[in-house]
C-alpha cells in the first residue's frame, strides 16, 4: 500500500508570539519550529500501518526551504521517501490553491491513501485534506482516531462531539485527516536518523505542478485578540499570589 | 445572488445542534434577507423549529440517502440547493460535522471557506472575518474576493437568545442524488467509556493540562483537589496520553461543565477546551504565558510558573481550612 503523507511544519507551541511590522504576520525572528502536531500523528497512523501491511510511506510537505529539517525527522521517524514542494512565498495561496497545489503533486504519486493532520497549530483552518479530497475526486472522512485496512475498502474510527465516535467505512484511495492523540508517537532512533540522509528529497516548485496562488479570502490584518473579560490578575511572589486566591476563593467565590 | 444560506444541523436525535440556532442569531443581526437549510430524513421537526424565527424561508432537504449523515451526501445535497438559491453569503455552525463537508461544498464551488470566524464586520460593500490563528494567541481579518461567500462561525461567538421571533413558511424539497455518489458508509454512533464520574455534577473542579508536563506531577493536582475538596479534570492531551481517563476530560469531544470554580492548571484554553467550561461561574487559570487564550475567559489569573504557585496554593488552601 502506497501512503502519502501530507504535512506541515508550525511554530513551536510554546512560542510567543508577535504581529511583524506591517500587520501581516508573525514576527519569524528567534522563532524554532517542529511538525505539527496532528501531521506527526498522521504520520505514525501511515508508519504503523506500513508496518502492518507492507509498502511505502510518503511525506509531502509544502513548505519555505526550511522546512526541510521537518522532512528529514518524517523521514528518520520511517518515511521512505518525501516531496518538498518548495516556495517561500505560501502564504500567498489561499486554502484552495494550496490543496490544489497538494493535489497536484499526489496525483502524480497515485497513492492508496493519503493522511494528514486535521487541522494546523498556526493557521488552523482545519480544510486541507478535505479539500485536497474534493480536488481528486476521492472520499475522505476527518477526525480520525483508528484505521482499518480490509481488502479494497477502509473502516475507520471517527470522532464526533461529547465523547461519541463512530466507524465508518469507505472504498480506496481515500483522504483521511488525523486526530491528535489517536496513537503515541515514536521518536526517531539514531539508526533512523542516519539512513534519513540517504532517503530521497524531490523538490518540486509550485509553477511546474502548474499551480497559481489565488487570493479567494486574503488576510489583510493579524492582531491580538481583544480581550473582553477583565481579568484580575493576582500578582506578587507565588506565596502572595497564592493568599490572593486563597483569599478571593473564600470570601468572594465562597468556594471553601 | 442575494440574501444568507444558514445550514442548520440536525442531530442524530433528529433535533437542531444548538449551535445552529446562533448561527442563524448572526445571520439575523446583518440586515440581509435570511433563509435557513436543514437537510436529512424527515428534517419536518428541525424545520418547524427554524420556522419560528423571522427569516425568508426554512427549506427541508428531504431524501432517503441524506437519513444517515455522509461528507459525501451533505455536499451534493447543499450544492444543489445553492445552484437554485443562489446565496451571497453561506454561513455553517463550525461543528464537526461542518468540519467534515463544509470545506468540500466551497471546493465544489471553486470558493474558499473562512472556518471558525468569531465576528463578522460589514464594511461598506464587503465583509471582513474574524478569526483566530496560532491556537487562539492571534487573530486574523481575512477579505472574501467578490462572489460567494462561505464560513463557519465558532461555538459561543454569537448569542442564541437574540434570536428575533417570527413565522416562516417551510419548503420541502427533494434533492437530487444518485446513491453511487455516497461513498461513505457509516455506522452506528457509539460511546466509549462508561462515564462513571459526572464532573458536571461537581461544584469545584481542578483541571490540569499540558502544562503538567509529566504524569509524575499530577499528585500536584490531586494533592490541591484533595485539599479543596475538588474534582479532578483535564484537558485533552492529558486524556491522550492516558493519564487520566478520558471521562475527566473537559471540552467539545468530552464533558461540559459549569462548576462553581474552574481551576486551570497549565491549559491554554484552546477553544474546543473553552466551549466544555466556559459557563463555569468562577474560572481561576493559572498559566505562565500571560498571552495564553484561557486569561480570555478567566476572573482569577496568576501568570506563573504552576510548579511554584500550587504548593504555595496548596499549604494557603490547608490553613484557611483549618
Ligand atoms: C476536533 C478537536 C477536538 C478537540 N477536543 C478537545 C477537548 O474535548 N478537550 C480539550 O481540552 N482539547 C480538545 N482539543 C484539543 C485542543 O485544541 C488543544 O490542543 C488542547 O486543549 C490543548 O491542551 P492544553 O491546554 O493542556 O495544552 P497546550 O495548548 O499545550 O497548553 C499548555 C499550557 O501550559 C502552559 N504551561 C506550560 N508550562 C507551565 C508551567 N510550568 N506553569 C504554568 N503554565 C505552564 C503553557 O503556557 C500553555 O498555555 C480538540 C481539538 C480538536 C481539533
Amino acid at each position: 500500500m502506497k501512503i502519502l503523507v501530507a504535512l506541515k511544519q508550525v511554530p513551536a507551541r510554546d512560542s510567543l508570539f508577535k504581529v511583524d511590522a506591517a500587520g501581516r504576520w508573525i514576527d519569524t525572528a528567534d522563532l524554532s519550529y517542529e511538525i505539527n502536531e496532528p501531521d506527526a500523528y498522521a504520520l505514525e497512523s501511515g508508519l504503523r500501518l506500513k508496518e502492518q501491511h507492507g509498502g511505502e510511506v510518503v511525506a509531502l510537505c509544502a513548505g519555505p526551504e526550511g522546512a526541510a529539517s521537518a522532512i528529514r525527522e518524517a523521514l528518520a521517524k520511517g518515511a521512505d521517501r518525501a516531496i518538498h514542494i518548495q516556495d517561500d512565498n505560501l502564504l500567498a495561496y489561499d486554502s484552495l490553491s494550496l490543496g490544489r497545489m497538494l493535489a497536484a503533486a499526489a496525483r502524480a504519486e497515485a497513492p492508496d491513501l493519503i493522511l494528514t493532520g486535521l487541522q494546523s497549530d498556526d493557521i488552523g483552518s482545519g480544510q486541507t485534506g478535505v479539500i485536497l479530497a474534493e480536488v481528486l475526486g476521492l472520499p475522505h472522512a476527518t477526525i480520525i482516531m483508528d484505521i482499518e485496512v480490509h481488502d479494497g475498502a477502509l473502516r475507520v474510527k471517527r470522532e464526533l462531539e461529547d465523547g461519541w465516535f463512530q466507524h465508518v467505512a469507505l472504498p480506496r484511495p481515500a483522504v483521511l485527516t488525523v486526530q491528535s492523540g489517536s496513537s503515541k508517537l515514536r521518536y526517531a532512533t539514531l539508526m533512523g536518523i542516519k539512513k534519513a540522509k540517504t532517503k530521497e528529497i524531490k523538490v518540486v516548485s509550485a509553477p511546474e505542478l502548474g499551480v497559481a496562488p489565488e487570493a479567494g479570502a486574503v488576510l489583510e490584518r493579524l492582531s491580538l485578540p481583544e480581550r473582553t473579560k477583565r481579568t484580575v490578575l493576582l500578582e506578587g511572589t507565588p506565596e502572595q499570589q497564592a493568599a490572593a486566591l486563597v483569599e478571593k476563593l473564600k470570601h468572594e467565590v465562597r468556594a471553601l | 445572488m442575494s440574501g444568507i444560506l444558514v445550514v442548520a444541523e440536525l442531530t442524530a436525535q433528529g433535533g437542531l445542534h444548538k449551535l445552529s440556532l446562533e448561527t442563524l442569531a448572526a445571520a439575523q443581526a446583518m440586515d440581509a434577507p435570511v433563509s435557513a437549510v436543514v437537510f436529512g430524513q424527515n428534517a419536518g421537526e428541525a424545520a418547524a423549529r427554524l420556522a419560528r424565527y423571522r427569516l425568508e424561508k426554512v427549506f427541508a432537504l428531504d431524501h432517503e440517502l441524506l437519513a444517515q449523515y455522509t461528507a459525501d451526501g451533505a455536499t451534493a445535497a447543499l450544492d444543489w440547493l445553492i445552484e437554485r438559491v443562489q446565496p451571497e453569503l453561506v454561513l455553517f455552525p463550525h461543528t464537526y460535522q461542518a468540519r467534515d463537508y463544509a470545506p468540500k461544498l466551497a471546493t465544489r464551488r471553486g470558493r474558499v471557506l473562512v472556518s471558525d470566524v468569531i465576528a463578522i464586520q460589514k464594511q461598506a460593500q464587503a465583509i471582513v472575518l474574524r478569526r483566530q490563528l496560532f491556537q487562539g494567541k492571534l487573530a486574523g481579518d481575512y477579505r472574501p474576493a467578490p462572489g460567494m461567500v462561505f464560513a463557519s462561525l465558532q461555538a459561543g461567538a454569537w448569542r442564541a437568545d437574540a434570536l428575533i421571533p417570527g413565522e416562516t413558511p417551510i419548503e420541502t424539497l427533494t434533492p437530487e442524488l444518485a446513491a453511487a455518489e455516497i461513498r461513505q458508509q457509516p455506522e452506528a454512533p457509539f460511546r466509549e467509556s462508561s462515564r462513571e464520574v459526572d464532573l458536571s455534577a461537581a461544584p469545584l473542579i481542578v483541571a490540569v493540562g499540558r502544562g503538567i508536563k509529566e504524569e509524575s506531577n499530577l499528585e500536584l493536582a490531586r494533592e490541591l483537589a484533595g485539599v479543596l475538596g475538588a474534582e479532578l479534570a483535564a484537558s485533552r492531551p492529558v486524556c491522550d496520553n492516558g493519564w487520566l481517563p478520558m471521562e475527566r476530560q473537559v471540552g467539545s469531544s468530552g464533558q461540559t461543565v459549569a462548576p462553581k470554580l474552574y481551576l486551570a492548571l497549565g491549559i491554554s484554553g484552546a477553544i474546543q477546551h473553552l466551549v466544555g467550561m466556559k459557563g463555569s461561574q468562577c474560572i481561576v487559570a493559572i498559566n505562565k504565558d500571560p498571552d495564553a487564550p484561557i486569561f480570555e475567559v478567566a476572573d482569577y489569573g496568576i501568570v506563573g510558573d504552576l510548579f511554584e504557585v500550587v504548593p504555595a496554593l496548596i499549604a494557603e488552601a490547608a490553613k484557611a481550612k483549618s
